[in-house]
């Protein structure tokens, strides 16, 4: 196998891109809700309600765009869920989160199977076709693979410098960190911490939910059970990777989606001799020695996991 | 809104809290219920019977509530000293590995030897399992949580990889299992004619020595304290993190044992699909239980006969069986809500 | 005074935490240009009265005005709309973010595309030149002095145009002369129209700022006049109610050395030296007060006989012998008592029954525990019998700990010190928070361990309680501590100037909030 060649194959790095895209939204949202002080476990839950609700919306006739935004506001409701045990209660954001997960996919399955009885090969759909961007696309080896890609790879890239802005040049941006840091530095400035951090985890939600709804309506073309496998749980590691930083977070997704790139192609050339679990172990040993790595380094936002209690001594 | 601490919970209400709140999750599911169309009071009626409504509806339940006592057990361990192991699921299968590779021919002692033996070594395997995320965040202050959840991935490839290679038994017709656990290794039957196991005396006499430690002894008082307040506990010289690690070998060993009884009592044989959940479930049954090693027995038959009820329910009624998820989930958060509740007033202005 | 305007009236203001009433109908006024100080000893209610004022907590009863207009506040934005500016006793600061973002948070509309920092920065600026309050618009909080961040609390209220700002015990973190500063300013806000209300328990302060005080005890508004008619003597006595006798300090001929610290040096996990060769010679029948504004290295001296870290370099001998195992189990094993700084956090475990908390330290001992089972009935025994001894009130062995006074909480944890007869007592902050009553008892049992032949480092904030307990006193500054001196030679004026650096080698700034 020559590493040369797969780096300068097109398919390797579009597979890269795409592979990264769910890892980004979902990224960006862990990253949000930890910016305002909330670990959100919720993630891999709601990633399969999003996954599941835009499939469904397509497949009962539903536009694809519309699915996005149906994902999305699925997610926001999760989100609010949470919002309501870990912000508004104070309840451990630990113990809150697995409730979530638990509670999003088994929602998502029960209604799954309601809404198609007796299906037993989950019917398809027509996902989001690539969309090459005029010229860009023509660069050799990087605009094939990076501007030939689904509309909603795009809308991850663009995300992540919209929230890198707001995060950081926009009011509510500040807000955001600030109530991550010093819920009381918001408070006594007159700003209410609950719909900070309500607001802040909904967002963070509805990006995990686009993420879970890119599986299935644009990389493949039907939801199937268990599909999420883990990505949630990664991309919480991936944030602590980042450094709780949009623009780490992309390259973390990246390098990530690059690394489980590789592992495929190596894989497919040499199963003779390494069984294939072991490489589909890769990503979650490689998330445990991406926190590892981190662990030193990592300046967790102050007031992370911390609940905030309005007036009481 | 805010919420104010009460000055005292009565005995009534820390009693009637768990109650409650299952009895409003009830509520809120008969929405689903009524979505697949069938009658809510009949399909409950249906859950209830399917769980508790026979001899064998109730030996089946107990077979399905010994795992979840020990995935039960395991979590309220680890919650108590606040480490915070979702790693249930990868623990049990642990325990399973081991005694598939310890059980199946490898050694060969009379059964009152071979069966605590299979409990040892997979108290081993899965408390080791554990101790490598607990090392991690006491050494590298490493959340348990993300590395716990990872290795749930791993250690489920890990028996795929086994069961599909190198431990596949030849003679399951092609099926990925494990070969059968030795005679003197299977857990002996409590009741002719159904698939009750002796794992149920395990895991009660578990919960009644887990009590015990945890609320009689002086490692107990450790784990308790480090939990409450780490702070006070480290100024008073209580070991932290010899405390931690302590916790996370009797927590993973407590979750690998229900891998034990699942292979050695309800399968006799490792597959893949041995657990369905029994890990995370486990969660829900020790919040249900107030982290309470004795409170976990009664959770542990509950939501097992949830699980059992809605199978029979999905068959009477045609509503999912995933609804039993629903429930457990729900419960989960609406016991957290109860129990808070218990310990706070909220007061709209 | 008739014709000047009232900024603010609050009426008959109640509140209550479940069943401690925290405020019983407080009413009094506060006139433009003026300060009016709300004095009171630890836990009568002046903070909560200030929370339901700038709208943290809601009354039970009562209402307050503004400026004539009536405040419906259940949250800050309305207070501060309305021009009241809060400076809290715990900084309400965000560390990692720059002292522009935390100023101008909440000052802008959420939603909008660009933050105008340059506006923020320029008025900041404008603000910190006019009022003297200088400080760099963008630096990290952390990076800031103790001072520096209270600054910023007191620009934050300005920038926000606060016509009555409200400091809860601004100068328990100040140095004397940092304190004068500080008052330096307020006369200048004072001048310019603003009213202040100014919440102390230190008496010389307040006769020296206020025009009007107002006494609050047990949550009852027990006096209010102009100051002018006002002497210590009167105003002491209406705060503390009928007078308590103080414990008289016996002379006492200091015995054999117990505890000598040798030259220690300290540094923190940031490589932050937080102690510089530090000596320190504590004999029997002796109490050596520490005294030092909080941050400058008390909190490292105490770990360090606490066992909770270990020197860098230099040593500790107890009665001539080197320790060489710094574990806190090992501290109480050799006979050193601990006193923690923060009864909540490393004092007691807040829902564990009085008996667990008293054998927190003692519980694998063989006279609690037997093969690793503990001795319930021995246990239960011992908490009957402390709690007599101690005459904790309203407790029983099986109380949660959680619902207990400040002073029964900390006469639980010097039970459990004390009991053990300690030849070494380490008591960091023992009467922060508590009433005089409390705070006499805390003393009384320190005279009696004294007695006994304990040797006592006693660290404390408050200068007079050293000056009236201790047999010598030694400042700390930067991690660095001056020579022990005897109480009877030193004035208040010499320890403030210690306090605040003089007379040591070297001066370093930004360190004091490292420690």
């Amino acid at each position: 196998m020559d590493f040369l060649d797969m780096f300068l194959n097109i398919g390797f790095w579009a597979a890269t891109v795409r592979m990264a895209t769910p890892l980004i939204f979902g990224t960006l949202g862990e990253l949000i809700c930890e910016r305002a002080g909330v670990l959100n476990l919720g993630i891999e839950g709601i990633m399969t309600t999003g996954a599941m609700v835009a499939w469904m919306w397509v497949y009962q006739g539903g536009d694809l765009w519309t699915a996005v935004l149906v994902a999305a506001v699925f997610g926001m409701m999760f989100g609010f869920l949470h919002s309501i045990f870990s912000v508004y209660m104070g309840l451990s954001q630990h113990v809150t989160g697995i409730g979530i997960t638990l509670l999003a996919t088994s929602l998502s399955y029960y209604s799954f199977r309601m809404l198609l009885p007796g299906v037993t090969t989950p019917p398809k759909i027509t996902p989001f076709q690539e969309l090459p961007i005029p010229y860009l696309s023509e660069i050799p080896i990087f605009g094939e693979a990076f501007f030939s890609q689904s509309p909603l790879t795009y809308l991850a890239f663009v995300l992540v410098g919209v929230v890198s802005y707001v995060l950081y040049r926009t009011p509510v941006g500040l807000a955001v960190r600030m109530v991550g840091e010093n819920p009381m530095a918001v408070e006594v400035q007159g700003i209410d911490v609950y719909r900070v951090r309500t607001g802040a985890v909904m967002v963070g939600s509805g990006f995990m939910a686009v993420g879970g709804a890119f599986l299935t309506i644009s990389v493949f073309d039907a939801f199937y059970f268990d599909m999420i496998n883990g990505r949630g749980w990664i991309c919480v590691a991936l944030v602590i990777f980042a450094s709780w930083r949009p623009g780490k977070a992309l390259l973390g997704a990246v390098l990530f989606a690059a690394f489980d790139a590789i592992q495929i192609r190596v894989q497919q050339s040499s199963a003779s001799f390494i069984p294939y679990q072991f490489f589909l172990m890769m990503p979650y040993v490689f998330s445990i020695f991406a926190l590892i790595v981190m662990s030193r380094k990592a300046a967790y936002p102050k007031a992370l996991l911390v609940p905030f209690r309005r007036g009481q001594r | 809104m805010l919420l104010e601490p009460r000055t005292h919970t009565p005995l009534w209400m820390t009693i009637i809290a768990p109650i409650a709140a299952v009895f409003v999750v009830m509520v809120l599911c008969s929405g689903l219920i009524m979505w697949a169309g069938a009658p809510v009071l009949q399909s409950y009626i249906a859950l209830a019977k399917g769980a508790f409504g026979s001899k064998f509806a109730i030996s089946e339940t107990l077979v399905r509530a010994t795992p979840l006592m020990l995935t039960g057990l395991a979590a309220a361990v680890a919650f108590r000293a606040k480490l915070w192991n979702i790693g249930g699921e990868g623990q049990l299968y642990m325990g399973a590995l081991a005694a598939t590779y310890f059980g199946t021919g490898m050694v060969n002692l009379p059964a009152p030897l071979m069966i605590p033996f299979l409990f040892v070594v997979g108290a081993i395997a899965g408390g080791l399992l554990l101790l490598v995320p607990a090392l991690l965040k006491t050494k590298l202050k490493v959340d348990e949580v993300v590395t716990t959840l990872l290795l749930n991935f791993v250690i489920l490839l890990m028996a795929n990889y086994l069961l599909f290679g190198p431990w596949k038994d030849p003679m399951a017709m092609g099926w990925p299992q494990g070969a059968p656990i030795v005679d003197a290794g299977i857990l002996p039957k409590l009741i002719e004619k159904t698939r009750l196991h002796g794992g149920l005396i395990f895991a009660l006499l578990a919960s009644v020595s887990v009590w015990l430690v945890m609320s009689k002894t002086k490692w107990g008082l450790e784990i308790r304290a480090v939990g409450l307040n780490q702070d006070a506990a480290s100024f008073a010289g209580i070991p932290i993190n010899k405390t931690i690690i302590r916790t996370a070998l009797i927590s993973g060993g407590l979750a690998a044992c229900a891998g034990v009884t699942e292979v050695a009592g309800t399968k006799e044989y490792l597959t893949l699909d041995i657990s369905p959940g029994f890990g995370y479930t486990g969660i829900a049954v020790a919040m249900l239980a107030g982290l309470n090693p004795l409170g976990v027995i009664i959770a542990a038959i509950f939501f097992a006969g949830i699980y059992n009820g809605a199978d029979s329910m999905s068959r009477a009624m045609d509503v999912s069986n995933y609804i039993a998820d629903v429930i457990t989930a729900a419960s989960l958060l609406m016991v957290m809500l109860a129990v808070m509740l218990t310990r706070m007033r909220i007061r709209f202005s | 005074m008739t014709d000047t305007e009232t900024v603010l009236r609050v009426q008959g203001i109640t509140k209550n935490f479940g069943d401690l009433v925290a405020n019983d109908a407080i009413s009094f006024s506060l006139k433009k240009g003026k300060v009016l100080s709300l004095l009171g000893e630890n836990g009568a209610g002046k903070t909560t009265l200030m929370n339901i004022i700038f709208g943290h907590y809601t009354a039970d009863g009562g209402h307050i005005e503004v400026f004539g207009k009536k405040l419906n506040a259940s949250n800050p934005a309305e207070a501060i709309a309305l021009g009241v500016g809060m400076v809290h006793q715990h900084f309400t600061l965000a560390d990692n973010l720059t002292v522009l973002e935390n100023v101008i948070l909440g000052t802008e509309p959420l939603w909008k595309w660009v933050q105008d920092k340059a506006a923020g920065r320029a008025r900041l600026k404008e603000l910190s030149g006019e009022f003297g309050l200088h400080v760099d618009p963008d630096a990290d909080i952390k990076s800031l002095t103790v001072g520096e961040k209270q600054r910023v609390e007191i620009l934050k209220a300005l920038y926000r145009g606060a016509k009555i700002l409200i400091l809860d015990e601004p100068t328990a973190v100040l140095t004397p002369q940092e304190t004068d500063q500080l008052f330096g300013t307020l006369r200048d806000m004072l001048a310019r129209g603003l009213s202040v209300i100014f919440i102390s328990h230190k008496l010389g302060e307040v006769m020296a700022i206020a025009d009007d005080i107002a006494v609050l005890r047990h949550g009852k508004l027990v006096a209010n006049f102009p100051v002018a008619e006002a002497s210590r003597e009167i105003i002491a006595e209406k705060m503390v109610g009928e007078a308590v006798p103080q414990p008289r300090r016996q002379i006492m001929e200091a015995g054999e050395e117990l505890l000598s610290v040798e030259d220690v040096s300290v540094k923190d996990e940031n490589g932050q030296q937080i102690l510089k060769n530090v000596s320190l010679h504590l004999h029997r029948h002796q109490i050596i007060g520490i005294a030092g504004v909080s941050g400058n290295g008390q909190k490292p001296l105490s770990d360090l006989v606490s066992g909770m870290c270990r020197p860098g370099s230099g040593q500790l001998n107890l009665s001539g012998e080197a320790i060489t195992v710094f574990d806190p189990k090992e501290m109480v094993a050799k006979g050193i008592g601990r006193v923690p700084e923060d009864r909540h956090v490393q004092g007691v475990v807040g829902d564990f029954s009085v008996e667990e908390n008293m054998i927190l330290e003692t519980y694998a001992s063989a006279r609690f525990s037997k093969f690793g089972w503990l001795r319930k009935k021995e246990v239960t025994d011992y908490a009957y019998s402390l709690i007599k001894a101690f005459d904790i009130r309203g407790a029983g062995p099986e109380t949660i700990v959680r619902g207990l006074s400040g002073g029964n909480m900390q006469k639980v944890i010097l039970s459990r010190v004390l009991e053990n007869s300690p030849q070494i007592i380490l008591a960091n902050q023992p009467t922060r928070g508590l009433d005089v009553g409390a705070a006499t008892f805390v003393h009384e049992q320190l005279f009696k361990a004294r007695k006994e032949g304990a040797g006592i480092i006693l660290i404390s904030e408050d200068l007079e309680e050293l000056l009236a307990v201790a047999d010598s006193v030694a400042v700390m500054y930067h991690g660095q501590i001056s020579p022990q001196m005897p109480v009877e030679s030193v004035t208040l004026q010499q320890l403030g100037l210690l306090m605040s650096g003089e007379g040591f080698s070297v001066h370093s700034k930004g360190q004091d909030h490292a420690a």
